[in-house]
């Protein structure tokens, strides 16, 4: 972690949005931003990669599918075939239509959870982590953008932060307990 | 800088002066506040309700089936007439919360957090009453397919009835994890605003550390979109499947092609019905007027209209082809001649009357919008469909193809208790989560605040919609000097400074902390009064302040000329919205310019 980095804070989404294009065009390292809500095109601004949640989800859908598929054929064709109200049982092609409810449901089921699950992990979401927002009103109506203030000068970026309109500049250094 | 354009012939979907704090302040109240009697009341009844249910389920199992009323040709009614009420009333939660957000419909923001934790409760009631029913509800993990000592006997896969567990256990997680995904930030706000160590660490763990970071927030977006996508089809399939366990039989009124799609708009129906029963109490009792205003009664009585429509078609359809078939039997199905003219026909013109014709009253405008008789019709409705599952179950097994073994069904006290106890402990549900929970999705009201906040449009209808104002109303507008004054931004140590200074006192005209902070601010800009160094001028010489109005400025803590030379529109607007007796009259008249002459004379 940078020894270095200032906490500009904010009062309005769309001054955030334009200081955090100002910041980007001056060339500044934002490291971090924090908002109570989701601000619709931050992202693309800062300059994120989209995120592949999605993606992972499809991937456990189809695994989800899979399970569903392998389990039916064992239950219901390989291990114990019944017959039940003559409903053909001899493979798994004659049965299928039974079983359709069952394969959407476990699709659904991997796809949701693992898909949450994933999200979690990724964020680091779990009981018992310790929140790490730098300041509790950035929950409530305040916005804070962290800036490397590494090897910048320190006067030149609060100055050029105060006119991007941020309403309090705080330098905050060695982070030791990240 | 994005624009907040919305179609001004669009109504507010956020009513009153709000700023994101606002949001935070109104949405956390309920929270971190204390309960009150009437909360006590209502929490005490459901709670005795609830426990009787609980001792007749508790004499239900240790004593046998035998003690509710079925017999012979009933064989299935109130438990299974009661699991599918609630199964469909579980419907409008993830209906609001998903295929609303596919629509991308600002007003779900309000309601979906309490849709989606009734959704959650009410699938919890239903899925109490097929454990109770299986007689040895310790054994209920039979229904799952697990090895076991008996040669691997598997569950059956093509029956209905299986394929309800797998849908409901799915539909009751996906719920559940929905809804707690969006409670991350609500919770990480209450963290963040309670004093209380307690709630302090019980919100922090409920929260998952969560800190509102940019990465964060797109993953969550991504997150809520893809199961909104998921939980689409998945809550149409639910009650899809459920209507299998009826029409893969062959009881008359029970094989029926039509029961999916219609069991699926009648779950809807139900389910806002009882949305709006449930928000309706709340907006009043948490103060929630402001976000869950009449256009969101109106738009879910919209809904109702439509789903009730979609039901209309089916009843009337399935009473057509009983007619048409020929067939005996079929006249004597939930939907016939037969059932409303024969001993049931009490139960069959119920729904008719509360499924088909009370609704119809919701294409009135005047009554769509009117919040005491949306209530009675909610009511009605939820009613109305559960005499709509009785009428299925019970009418339809009563006459069946035997004339020697038609009869009728006789409740038991157990039955009724059951039932009533399901109720309770779904209020009881209810209720701890109005109280611990944050009720409105603040998080995302803060989202549709600029584009649909009353305050924003009416700015928006005055300056146009340039990107210029809807900033210039902000901050940034007067400059970097602006931070100096302290004119645009309050924070935690201005207020903290401010203590030393002057606050304004208690008084009737002050009713919420936002308007106490505003009230403050004004009285930063223009300036406070110092009783120990300042006398109190005669604000009565200023044209339009008269008695009444003189008094009311000082309660607010405005005392002389100086200060209200120092008005501007902002304090003017802000006065209109205290004391509301006057609209406009302070800047008609202009009492600063005034104020200048008369203290410039003095």
């Amino acid at each position: 972690m940078e020894a270095k980095v200032i906490h500009a804070i904010y009062t309005d989404d769309d001054l955030l949005m334009q200081a955090v294009k100002q910041t980007r065009t001056a060339n500044y390292n934002i490291t971090e931003v924090f908002t109570p809500f989701p601000v619709h095109g931050l992202d693309k601004a800062i300059g994120l990669e989209p995120t592949r949640l999605a993606i992972t989800s499809f991937i456990y859908g189809l695994i989800g599918l899979t399970v569903a598929v392998l389990m039916m054929n064992f239950i219901m064709i390989a291990d114990w075939p019944q017959n039940i109200g003559g409903k053909p049982s001899f493979n798994f092609y004659q049965n299928m239509p039974a079983f359709i409810p069952i394969m959407f449901e476990l699709t659904v089921f991997f796809a949701g959870h693992l898909m949450v699950i994933t999200f979690y992990m990724r964020s680091k979401l779990w009981p018992f982590k310790k929140a790490e927002n730098p300041d509790p009103r950035t929950t409530d109506d305040h916005f804070l953008m962290q800036i490397d203030a590494g090897h910048h000068d320190v006067e030149k970026l609060t100055k050029f932060l105060y006119d991007t309109g941020a309403k309090e500049i705080s330098l905050i250094e060695n982070e030791e307990d990240h | 800088m994005s624009s907040h354009y919305e179609a001004p012939i669009r109504e507010p979907l956020v009513i009153g002066e709000k700023s994101y704090h606002d949001i935070s302040v109104d949405v956390g109240a309920p929270v971190l506040g204390k309960a009150n009697k009437s909360w006590w009341i209502v929490f005490t009844i459901a709670l005795i309700a609830f426990l009787w249910g609980l001792g007749c389920i508790i004499y239900t199992v240790s004593t046998g089936i035998g003690v509710w009323g079925l017999n012979k040709t009933i064989g299935w009614a109130w438990d299974i007439t009661n699991f599918v009420w609630w199964v469909g009333i579980g419907h409008a939660g993830t209906l609001i919360s998903a295929v609303l957000l596919l629509f991308r419909q600002k007003w779900r923001m309000a309601v979906n957090r309490s849709a989606e934790a009734m959704t959650i409760f009410a699938v919890v009631q239903a899925g109490l009453f097929p454990i109770i029913h299986m007689g040895r509800p310790w054994l209920a993990y039979w229904v799952l397919p697990i090895p076991n000592q008996f040669g691997s006997l598997w569950v059956n896969f093509n029956s209905p009835l299986l394929w309800d567990v797998f849908a409901i256990s799915t539909y009751l997680s996906i719920s559940l994890v929905f809804w707690y995904t969006g409670l991350l930030p609500d919770f990480a706000m209450i963290r963040d605003r309670t004093k209380s160590p307690f709630q302090k660490k019980i919100y922090g763990i409920l929260s998952f550390g969560w800190t509102g970071r940019v990465k964060d927030w797109q993953r969550f977006e991504e997150v809520s979109l893809v199961l909104a996508g998921l939980a689409t089809p998945l809550v149409l399939s639910v009650h899809t499947i459920v209507s299998f366990d009826f029409a893969t039989s062959v009881v008359p009124g029970w094989h029926s092609t039509i029961f999916p799609p219609y069991f699926v708009a009648g779950a809807i129906f139900s389910g806002f019905a009882m949305v709006q029963t449930l928000l309706i109490i709340m907006r009043k009792v948490s103060n929630l007027e402001d976000y869950i205003t009449v256009l969101h009664i109106e738009y879910m009585n919209k809904v109702i209209l439509l789903t009730g429509g979609i039901v209309t078609v089916a009843y009337i359809t399935e009473y057509f082809i009983g007619w048409y078939s020929g067939v005996p039997y079929e006249n004597y199905t939930y939907l016939s001649f037969g059932a409303a003219t024969g001993p049931y026909w009490w139960a069959f013109w119920a729904l008719i009357i509360c499924n088909l014709i009370v609704p119809l009253t919701l294409w009135v405008k005047k009554l769509r919008r009117n919040i005491m008789w949306t209530f009675i019709v909610a009511l009605i409705i939820n009613v109305g469909m559960w005499f709509e599952r009785f009428d299925i179950i019970v009418i339809d097994l009563s006459k069946d193809r035997l004339t020697s073994s038609w009869t009728m069904f006789q409740p038991t006290f157990v039955d009724i208790g059951t039932f009533i106890g399901t109720i309770g402990f779904f209020f009881v549900l209810f209720l701890l989560y109005a109280r611990t929970f944050p009720v409105i999705a603040q998080a995302e009201v803060k989202t549709i605040l600029k584009s649909s906040g009353e305050s924003f449009k009416r700015l928006r209808a005055e300056h146009g919609d340039h990107v210029d104002h809807n900033v210039s109303q902000y901050p940034a507008s007067g400059g970097p000097s602006a931070n100096l004054t302290g004119e645009y931004f309050t924070s935690d140590e201005d207020k903290n400074a401010k203590d030393d200074k002057f606050e304004v006192g208690d008084t009737a005209l002050i009713d919420s902390e936002a308007k106490r902070d505003q009230v403050n601010a004004m009285l930063d800009r223009i300036g406070t009064y110092n009783p120990d160094t300042q006398t109190p001028d005669d604000l009565k010489k200023i044209s339009g302040v008269g008695p009444v109005m003189e008094e009311k400025l000082q309660e607010l803590g405005i005392y002389t000329y100086d200060q209200v030379s120092n008005m501007t529109d902002i304090d003017y607007e802000l006065l209109d919205g205290i004391i509301v007796e006057f609209p406009g009259r302070a800047k008609r008249d202009d009492w600063a310019g005034q104020a200048e002459t008369l203290k410039n004379n003095k």
